[in-house]
């Protein structure tokens, strides 16, 4: 019973400890009274008998005190009173609590934002049953040694049939339908993915209604079948269940709709809203082939199967394949695979983890001014702290005092970090929106978790570098101090100093990292493409393969068609067609052979990017004629057997010759006549350019590509006029991607131009808080040495001295932590080498740059302080001192 | 007694127990008892005896209870716990022991 007692009691002291204090006094006050009335009874005065009473009965506050010191609580009762002080020293100085609050909010809520997206892109593990079983599996390219090649479906096949390793293997590839439009909603180009019907199996997950794909819908002869997400069942079928079963029309061919995946799957790509089977949307023949790579493999490890041991089984097989087709260079013989996980984040590891590390130098920096501010603080507090000391403060009591208010200042900046972070989340996700692993970044228990931490590191930190400078040796001094001491302020103001060099270090380190990467970005943005950029407008068309058949005249005739009426349009400069034009990325690309060539050696092959242009794309991009002409204008459907390469292609295959009138035997079937070399252009912006060989379009093969559209006047204007084109001819064809040239280029370099705004941003925010902590410490200095500079000046000392004099006091700091950072990044840059486009991580222009634009703000800071030290009346200095 | 050091506190835990075992009372009662008992010898300090009272309350042994005193006004009474007749025991078990064990060291000497 007696542990109930005490819990009571314990309860009673938590929530009743006012009312138990006052009813300890009345319990003393009530002795006092006795004993009074009993020394009266024993014959005392009334007074005697009171102060005879009060006599005995000792200190009522020791005796108060020491009753108290036996209540359970204690401690939470001190630290509660601890934090009730700090709050109303630091409301008392509303300025300096405002200003610190903001830099650690800015601090903490940069680096909780990182720390979110990094926890939800990179560390939670994919929401797949048993995710660290999932594999990618690659071809591995020995010409190029490129180990991350997609598959060939043959290969796939026989991965599929003959392995031991894995219980389940998927394919995978990505691309675009067109959604018919239905019920008055406008057709549209939708992300899409074909699948093996085995995928979502092997990933482990289910539709969240209907059902997935089975083995029968993934034939050639089986009824198309498709599963849509989630957000496109709400967004286009208004989440309504009898979507089920219905059929809807995807390239003009019938899709029954079979299920939909639950909100939060996303694969293989964040934007993918439908999944259709592979072998029903491919061409039978193409599935068997070995050597035409395009898909991605998946695959699920036995138990007990590891990762090497699954590689070398397929590579096996691979390497089987190829020693039996050794004619075909193109057929690999062997397999690579790597986590899922890291197929899927790879590419943006490196960049996130480089904005992590930004965002803990920025709060390194705010912690540090936090820490620096404090100090000042201390400083002016020295007296009152020393007056404590020497009535008997414990030390331990001043520095839990100190730590409180660096507590109480980390928490609510922490508190308003942590909304900052939310909404620096929010933001993210939505310019990011097709960022990998977008959809699993939210805030969860680690986070908050995280948080807590880090404000309980931030004012540990903050709170002992400022507690550093209060120790018992200088009670003394401090009491000592009359107001004629002028011994050195700069000595005092050595802890700050410090401080401040480790903040200009740092930022230095941000500067440096934010204008490597703006460089590197500024060379990416102005490559060359090998084509005309501006006013060039581009907009990508998808002929559904149901109405218009390839091979066949259908594709050919429509195009004709398309570049007349778009040509003969007012402002239209020039207009072309191509499937893919520069900057639009790889694309494909196919084995060629010169016919009038020797054979190759066995194993060898030569590879060119292929695309099918009309006769006038060249002229409409600018890409200029080196040799020969342009397609003729018969070359149409079958009688199509003219070619045109770029300067590469010849330099590579044909070194030393003239490559006109040479044919070239496609993937060893037809041959085509080269009439034309063109300049080389990038098929991306940060890569070099490849071998290209251009085929008439007019040859019925292709059924999609882009449009370009080349204006000498604003060329967004003619957006509309084309696509109503389009639409007369076709009003059931949708049109994707309208973009201009230049905003095509940007938005292929979106990652590396959100990664150097956000660090620019930081490296900006970081010199900002140094800059006013130089301007805070001089200050100080200032302050601390008034009476030293008027008797400077009263002896005679020019005011130009004197400004001198302070303004290399405040830059000493300044140029140590310029020295510091300049070194710091000449070892670090090497990390983000891999981020930088054409850009030496030791770029001496950057280095300058940042030390001249340092050196600048710094002046600037220490220029007011320094000025106003100079402008001092020697006579107000000496007397106030 | 001065400032209670380890051995007095015990002690004077003992004669509380003891004190308000037979009845409770209020701590100016209990000192004038210990008094009176005692003869005049033991005299408690109130800096020693209320510290006492509330960390033996706080600790279970015994407990309060706000009634109305001999004059009429309102004071706080104290009486043993269960536990408290326990630890009363225990204590002056203890307590024989040792006195015991001193007396016969003393005389030996």
């Amino acid at each position: 019973m007696r542990w109930f007692n005490r819990l009571a009691m314990k309860i009673q002291m938590l929530f009743g400890r006012g009312q138990a204090g006052t009813r300890l006094d009345d319990e003393l006050r009530f002795h006092i009274e006795r004993q009074t009335a009993e020394n009266i009874a024993s014959g005392m005065s009334a007074e005697e008998a009171r102060y005879a009473a009060l006599r005995s009965f000792g200190n009522p506050a020791l005796l108060r005190e020491q009753a108290r010191a036996t209540w359970s609580w204690n401690g939470l009762e001190s630290i509660l009173r601890d934090l009730r002080y700090g709050a109303r020293t630091l409301r008392r100085t509303p300025g300096f609590t405002a200003i610190a609050i903001v830099v650690m909010a800015l601090g903490i809520g940069a680096n909780v934002a990182l720390f979110t997206v990094v926890r939800g892109v990179l560390l939670r593990p994919l929401p797949f049953e048993d995710p660290n079983r999932l594999l990618m599996l690659y071809e591995h390219q020995s010409a190029n040694n490129f180990p991350f090649n997609v598959v060939a479906p043959g290969i796939y096949a026989a991965w599929n049939k003959q392995n031991n390793s894995f219980s389940n293997l998927a394919m995978v590839q990505q691309g675009q339908l067109d959604l018919s439009g239905s019920n008055g909603d406008l057709p549209e180009t939708l992300d899409s993915a074909k699948v093996s019907w085995n995928l979502f199996p092997t990933l482990g997950v289910r539709p969240a209604l209907g059902r997935g794909f089975t083995a029968a819908d993934d034939s050639s002869s089986s009824n198309g079948t498709v599963i849509l997400s989630w957000g496109l069942w709400k967004r286009r079928f208004g989440g309504d269940r009898s979507i089920l079963n219905r059929t809807i029309y995807l390239n003009a061919r019938p899709y029954t709709v079979i299920g939909v995946m639950p909100a939060w799957f996303e694969f293989p790509a964040s934007t993918t809203q439908l999944w259709t089977t592979v072998y029903h949307d491919m061409p039978e023949q193409l599935m068997k082939a070995l050597d035409a790579h395009m898909f991605r493999v998946v695959g699920r490890l036995k138990p007990g199967v590891t990762e090497a041991q699954a590689t070398a089984d397929l590579s096996l097989i691979s390497r089987r394949l190829h020693e039996a087709n050794l004619y075909d260079p193109f057929i690999f013989g062997a397999a690579t695979s790597r986590p899922l996980l890291e197929h899927i984040v790879g590419d943006i590891k490196r960049p996130l983890y480089v904005l992590l590390a930004a965002t803990g130098c920025l709060l390194l920096i705010a912690c540090l001014n936090v820490a620096n501010l404090l100090v000042a603080r201390a400083a002016a507090r020295r007296k009152e702290l020393a007056i404590r000391t020497a009535l008997g403060g414990g030390r331990l009591r001043l520095l839990r005092e100190h730590l409180m208010e660096s507590f109480l200042l980390s928490a609510a900046g922490g508190a308003a970090g942590l909304a900052l972070a939310w909404g620096a989340v929010a933001w993210l996700v939505t310019t990011r929106h097709n960022m990998a692993r977008v959809g699993s970044i939210h805030f969860d228990g680690v986070v908050a978790g995280f948080t807590v931490a880090v404000i309980a590191a931030c004012a540990l930190f903050s709170g002992l570098i400022s507690a550093l400078n209060a120790n018992d040796k200088r009670v003394l001094t401090a009491l000592h101090e009359t107001t004629q001491s002028h011994s050195a302020g700069s000595g005092r103001a050595r802890l700050r100093k410090t401080l401040l060099a480790a903040e200009v270090g740092l930022t230095v380190m941000l500067l440096i990292a934010a204008g490597l990467l703006l460089r590197s970005y500024q060379r990416l943005r102005s490559t060359d493409m090998g084509c005309t950029t501006n006013n060039v407008l581009t907009m990508r068309i998808m002929l559904p393969g149901a109405r218009y058949k390839t091979p066949g005249p259908a594709p050919a005739n429509f195009f004709v068609q398309l570049l007349a009426r778009v040509r003969a349009l007012p402002g239209v400069d020039a207009a072309g067609f191509v499937t893919a034009a520069p900057g639009q990325g790889h694309w494909s690309d196919w084995g060629v052979t010169i016919v009038e060539h020797p054979p190759l050696p066995l194993g060898k092959g030569l590879d060119a990017l292929n695309r099918w242009a009309d006769p006038g794309y060249f002229a409409a991009m600018g890409i200029p004629f080196l040799r020969g002409h342009t397609f003729d204008d018969g070359q149409t459907l079958d009688r199509a057997n003219e070619a045109v390469v770029n300067q590469l292609f010849v330099q590579r295959f044909l070194p030393g010759e003239d490559p006109i009138g040479k044919h070239v035997r496609i993937m060893g079937k037809d041959v085509a006549v080269i009439v034309g070399v063109v300049g080389d252009t990038r098929y991306s912006q940060g890569e070099l350019p490849d071998p290209e060989m251009y085929i008439p379009l007019f040859d019925g093969k292709e059924n999609n590509g882009t449009l370009v559209i080349r204006s000498s006047r604003d060329v967004e204007q003619l957006a509309l006029p084309v696509q109503r084109v389009i639409q007369q001819m076709d009003p059931d064809l949708p049109v994707s991607d309208v973009l201009t040239m230049n905003q095509l280029l940007g938005k292929s370099a979106l990652d590396e131009s959100f990664n150097t705004t956000l660090l620019s941003g930081f490296a900006v925010l970081s010199l900002l808080l140094a800059a006013a902590g130089l301007f805070g410490v001089l200050s100080y200095i200032v302050a601390q040495r008034t009476s030293e500079i008027g008797i400077r000046i009263a002896l005679g000392a020019g005011r130009d001295r004197v400004l001198g004099l302070m303004l290399a006091d405040g830059l000493g700091p300044a140029l140590m932590g310029l020295a510091l950072g300049l070194a710091a990044s000449a070892g670090a840059t090497r990390l983000i080498q891999s981020m930088l486009y054409e850009t030496a991580p030791l770029d001496p222009a950057v280095f300058a740059a940042v030390a001249g634009a340092l050196l600048a703000v710094a002046v600037l800071a220490c220029l007011a302080p320094a000025w106003r030290a100079s402008r001092l009346d020697p006579m107000r200095a000496l007397r106030i001192g | 007694m001065g400032k209670p050091n380890d051995l007095v506190q015990g002690t004077l835990d003992l004669l509380i127990l003891k004190t308000i075992s037979l009845e409770p009372m209020h701590g100016w009662a209990i000192a004038r008892r210990i008094q009176q008992v005692s003869g005049e010898v033991l005299q408690v300090q109130q800096g020693s005896l209320y510290p006492a009272l509330h960390r033996l309350e706080q600790q279970g042994w015994i407990k309060a209870r706000w009634a109305e005193s001999e004059t009429g006004r309102q004071a706080k009474f104290y009486s043993l716990t269960a536990a408290g007749r326990q630890q009363l025991e225990a204590e002056a078990a203890n307590w024989s022991r040792l006195s015991a064990a001193i007396n016969l060291v003393v005389r030996e000497a």
